[in-house]
């Protein structure tokens, strides 16, 4: 075999032994993903991003972090800007567990409430809180106290 | 469903069963909201009233209502002269106030601060305005006005003025879409309503027009709610100006009316309103103000479980 005839398949990231593989992130949200996840500060094993890979419903993003599985709270705020994502959790080379994330009903001090005027964005003692509903891949969030909706740039709004 | 100890926040929370049923007892009430009977329902309760921001219709009417009742009012008087200036938060007033009363009203610059005292709270709060959120017992007092004063089932009714930001019309064509009311907006482009509450009353099969035109709406209605366009909303006055005449209400422009037509304003109105409409029987405006004593009434009653 020539080196011209290796298969054109080929892996642009390799596969990790231990740690949480985080698929069919929305197109562009990997990096607030990373964000959300507070990379790198909070992790110094090896992190993998894939930007813009063709998946089979178009193009998606993948995060691939090493010795590392999520909390709860990291999986609701990634539900958030990739309601379609899937959480791989990989143990020796083997997925583990594999499951899409769950939208919450409810968003409990996740995100900040985009009226400068609304009471959870003042000095009381309140924390945010957000009503989630979704229709056709889009997130909506309505918020408990001053009833706002926020539907656009949610990752820029996140805790 | 139990009103006592229910929180009055925003319309949303209520069903059109729950709003006739406090309807029905501020129709119940009116005569003692009359001063024509006593009545000592309250006797023994107290009710206090944190207003941070100025009042005086939502304020006074709640006093004459609990004072109808029998009942004390505490007030906060001026927050200049309480603790919020040594930097109390909002919470521990609340936390503090419900020791002292069986009932909160509460009117506060933070839009959803009404629904942060309702959980801190085990009295009940009834909002009196949240910034420019909600002020719930002024749109049950305008529905009992076109209950009153015409009919409020199918009421083909026009909203006119600032429909954009008047907080008491957005709860207004809410709690009106319940009732499959016929909805004529008069406004100027600047002054439109939001997209999102229009496309809220079509979803829920509401006739819903839109004109510039007073003159094209005010023939084909039964009830014409005007609101006060403000000033600053506009950084020309000229334009301020061509906008505010363009909707005057004047006997003039009555002429085409329904002689049943009539006219509401939650008040205060500056010019939108000709004073010499305050003679003919279209201006409702007065009256409208006063529903606000039984209303009020029937709502104190029910929240501090004085009736079911």
């Amino acid at each position: 075999m020539t080196p011209n005839t290796t298969p054109k398949r080929e892996l642009r990231v390799r596969p990790i032994k231990n740690g949480t593989v985080i698929d069919h992130i929305t197109a562009g949200q990997s990096l607030n993903v990373l964000r959300i996840l507070g990379i790198p500060d909070s992790s110094e094993d090896v992190v993998s991003v894939v930007i813009n890979a063709l998946g089979k419903h178009g193009k998606k993003d993948v995060v691939k972090i090493e010795n590392r599985e999520l909390n709860v709270r990291e999986v609701d705020k990634i539900s958030l800007i990739a309601p379609n994502a899937v959480i791989n959790i990989i143990r020796n080379f083997d997925v583990f567990e594999k499951k899409q994330v769950v939208i919450p009903e409810n968003a409990e001090g996740v995100v900040r409430c985009i009226n400068p005027n609304c009471i959870s964005n003042s000095s009381e003692p309140v924390t945010s809180k957000f009503n989630v509903t979704s229709a056709e891949g889009k997130i909506l969030l309505r918020c408990k106290y001053c009833e706002r909706v926020i539907t656009e740039n949610i990752a820029e709004r996140l805790l | 469903m139990t009103f006592k100890d229910l929180h009055i926040i925003s319309m949303k929370d209520f069903s059109r069963d729950t709003i006739d049923h406090i309807l029905n007892t501020a129709e119940k009430l009116e005569p003692v909201a009359r001063g024509m009977e006593k009545s000592d329902l309250l006797d023994g309760k107290i009710l206090s009233l944190l207003f941070f921001e100025p009042s005086t219709r939502t304020r006074m009417s709640f006093e004459t209502a609990m004072i109808r009742l029998g009942g004390r009012v505490l007030n906060l008087g001026s927050v200049e002269a309480s603790s919020i200036v040594k930097g109390e938060t909002l919470a521990d007033t609340i936390r503090v106030v419900e020791g002292y009363s069986d009932a909160i009203v509460l009117r506060h610059p933070k839009e959803g601060s009404a629904r942060m005292a309702s959980e801190l709270a085990s009295v009940p709060i009834i909002n009196g305005g949240d910034g420019v959120g909600h002020h719930p017992t002024q749109t049950f007092l305008d529905l009992y006005t076109i209950r009153r004063e015409s009919h409020l089932d199918g009421v083909k009714i026009a909203l006119a003025g600032d429909l954009k930001y008047g907080r008491t019309v957005h709860s207004l064509c809410y709690a009106l879409s319940l009732y499959n009311a016929e909805i004529t907006l008069v406004s100027p482009k600047e002054l439109r309503l939001p997209d999102e509450i229009i496309g809220d009353l079509k979803k829920r099969n509401i006739k819903v027009k839109q004109t510039d035109s007073i003159e094209e709406a005010i023939s084909d209605v039964e009830v014409l709610y005007v609101t006060r366009i403000q000033k600053e909303r506009f950084p020309d006055p000229a334009e301020y100006n061509k906008v505010a005449s363009s909707l005057l209400i004047t006997p003039a422009l009555l002429e085409n009316a329904d002689p049943k037509l009539k006219i509401m304003h939650p008040l205060p109105r500056v010019n939108e309103i000709d004073p010499r409409v305050d003679e003919t029987e279209h201006a409702c405006y007065f009256n409208q103000s006063f529903y606000g004593v039984p209303v009020r009434m029937a709502l104190l009653s029910l929240v501090m479980g004085a009736i079911e």
